[in-house]
């Protein structure tokens, strides 16, 4: 199926002037398509802790939005460093997050719970040394 | 309870949204963690914090918050303010802690948002 939309949004490391701008205007563009509570909320909820964790973890990435007639699908890929316990950084509470992010009220360890929550469908892939891959879809009622 | 009830209850002064201190206010949330503001706070909810940082008001966005308040007398800088008028947000600050200011409104019947059924099960395996 074609996509309505299709956009990247690249990402930068350690950005936090930035951060969060892509999540603004990915609801921006889904508000204007009609997309409203719930699906929109959870979206831009996941997009949000997805862009956050490009900014604070990643050496810098790109998080993609294509939205389809029947569902929303973000795509969040980086170029290092990996993960090297999947099963640790999916779990609530843990946080490698440093001082800087700390201190802007990020580290709770509750972004990539919260996107497995709120996702319908979510897939994480990591490979220390090349990079973290993780595909979102949301169904459009 | 409104707005504007919070306002006299926490002796808050209103720094935007004179105009919708009569919007009601359902629960509240007292965190400076953004991904724990994130997992369970809906637009029904008032956000009680002491970070002034624009992270704040990007989350708030996202979630379609309706008020802020600062506590410990805390004042965003303008540029901050600003991005939260484009939002439409009610903020306000309160000289009270924000253990203090939580408290003043619990006493006068606000309550806590639900954690999800579901997280009881999660707590006690991670217990
Ligand atoms: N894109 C990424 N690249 C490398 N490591 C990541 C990436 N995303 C997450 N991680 C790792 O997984 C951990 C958990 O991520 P999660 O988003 O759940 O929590 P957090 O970002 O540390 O804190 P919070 O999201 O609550 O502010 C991170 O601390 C980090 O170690
Ligand atoms: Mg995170």
């Amino acid at each position: 199926m074609e996509a309505l939309i299709h956009e990247v949004y690249p990402v930068a490391s350690a950005d936090y002037t930035s951060a969060g701008h892509a999540s603004a205007d990915i609801k921006k563009k889904l508000k204007m398509l009609g997309v409203g509570g719930d699906v929109l909320r959870r979206v831009a909820v996941a997009s949000y802790e997805v862009e956050l964790n490009l900014v604070i973890h990643s050496q810098g990435g790109h998080l993609d939005l294509n939205v389809f007639p029947d569902r929303v699908e973000l795509v969040s890929e980086d170029v290092g460093p990996g993960i090297p316990d999947l099963s640790l950084a999916m779990r609530e509470g843990w946080s490698t997050a440093n001082e800087e992010a700390r201190s802007l009220g990020f580290g709770a360890g509750m972004g990539l719970p919260n996107m497995k929550r709120n996702a319908d469908e979510f897939d994480i892939q990591s490979e220390v040394g090349k990079g973290t891959v993780i595909r979102m879809g949301f169904r459009l009622a | 309870m409104t707005i504007g009830d919070m306002v006299d209850i926490l002796k808050a002064r209103v720094l935007l949204g004179e105009d919708k201190l009569d919007t009601p206010v359902y629960t509240a949330c007292c965190s400076d963690l953004m991904s724990d503001v994130l997992a369970f706070v809906d637009e029904k909810t008032v956000l009680i914090t002491g970070l002034t940082n624009p992270h704040v008001i990007r989350t708030s966005e996202m979630l379609d918050l309706k008020c802020l308040v600062f506590a410990r007398g805390k004042v965003p800088s303008d540029d901050i303010l600003e991005s939260a008028e484009e939002q439409g947000l009610v903020v306000i600050t309160t000289k009270a802690t924000a253990f203090s200011a939580c408290g003043m409104l619990y006493e006068k019947g606000l309550r806590g948002v639900p954690v999800p059924l579901e997280w009881d099960k999660e707590g006690k395996e991670g217990a």
